[in-house]
């Protein structure tokens, strides 16, 4: 749901990065939050747990600049990935505009990454979207892994709707901007319809 | 489906920021701070100095989801009334029209009870304002000479392109 102000002239999008646990959402926040400037970015917050899973949410607020005089806001959510949280990542879905699956390369990982993306798509459903409809990219993260499938087998098993793909290090910010730009690409094409 | 796009105009802006600011006087209150449910910061009124307000936003939409979930669990529909209390400040968080996150902060200088009555009387006020805003909301969708103003129709690649530019 974007929140158009036309008395403040902003509009505010919601973003969510889904996946499995240990796919790298913080990690894609974490260094989107580094390598923005002061002014455009707000706080980045981690509600985790003292290992570092994420327990609620991060939410990172990021300001874009101005798109025909709208300052446009984007809100960065991840959802916790462990199955168990499945209420929690339920609640952070409301109200999304675009959605960032984080698909973890390694050959183990990724009977859970098709679990998640299972998940994503009834989740979705039950909050009233359409998996097939809403503004959605898919990145394969940790390429530099010795373990991670080719690019092209995740591809077929993980692709959903030829959404735009992306192969990524998150760690070293590979394909982490170019992941979020296809996604708020989208979004703000979606406005344009309305 | 999913519930339509918020759209806010001048004048609900003004009358929901009057409304904040005579709750906020009222009650004598620190802030007075309307969110909507999906962290959405909408207005704010009061000294917001040193509050990072986008945070408080989406932390209130955080903390009402989760005692949303908490309420069903147990099979009420919602808890209407949120209340945190601190050595100095206290959160008073409330739904209006099942839709906005109302919050007041206060000190010592009110009291919870106050803060009720007067949340009470600003959130029927509220109510009406956001009604009066769905339906012009409505109204707007439903009327194609008005899609035109719309600053999103004329949106080009070339301009998405230049908010990622740096």
């Amino acid at each position: 749901m974007t929140f158009i102000n036309y008395a403040a002239r902003e509009i505010n999008c919601k973003i969510v990065y889904y996946g499995p646990g240990l796919c790298g959402k913080t990690t894609n926040l974490q260094w989107i939050y580094d390598k923005t400037n002061p002014q455009a970015k707000g706080k980045l917050i981690s509600l985790a747990t003292e290992t570092d899973r994420t327990l609620f949410f991060d939410f990172l607020p990021l300001d874009l600049g101005t798109v025909r005089g709208f300052k446009t806001r984007f809100h960065l959510y991840t959802v916790p990935g462990q199955v168990f949280y499945d209420a929690s990542r339920k609640l952070i879905l409301k109200g999304v505009d675009g959605v960032i699956f984080v698909a973890d390369s390694q050959e183990p990982r990724m009977e859970a990454n098709i679990e998640s993306l299972q998940n994503l798509e009834k989740n979705l459903k039950e909050q009233g979207y359409d998996l097939k409809t809403i503004p959605y990219a898919l990145q394969f993260n940790k390429r530099d892994l010795p373990t991670a499938l080719p690019a092209d087998d995740m591809y077929r098993q993980l692709n959903f709707k030829g959404e735009p793909t992306f192969e990524a290090v998150a760690m070293n910010g590979t394909g982490v901007f170019d992941t979020l730009k296809a996604v708020a690409k989208l979004v703000l094409t979606e406005l344009k319809k309305k | 489906m999913a519930a339509p796009d918020l759209v806010m105009y001048e004048e609900e802006y003004q009358q929901i920021k009057d409304i904040l600011h005579r709750l906020q006087v009222d009650s004598n209150s620190k802030i007075v701070f309307l969110v909507d449910k999906n962290g959405q910061q909408i207005a704010s009124q009061g000294d917001m100095r040193g509050v990072d307000a986008t945070s408080l936003a989406s932390l209130t939409a955080g903390n009402v989801a989760a005692t949303d979930g908490l309420a069903k669990l147990i099979g009420e529909k919602e808890f209407s009334i949120l209340f945190h209390e601190g050595e100095r400040d206290n959160i008073h968080i409330s739904l209006v029209a099942q839709r906005v996150i109302l919050v007041v902060i206060f000190d010592e200088k009110s009291s919870l009870g106050l803060v009720r009555l007067r949340v009470k009387k600003a959130s029927g006020e509220l109510e009406k304002t956001f009604e009066q805003l769905l339906k012009k909301a409505e109204a707007d969708r439903g009327n194609q000479a008005n899609r035109f103003d719309s600053p999103f129709a004329e949106i080009t690649d070339e301009d998405i392109d230049s908010l990622f530019s740096e």
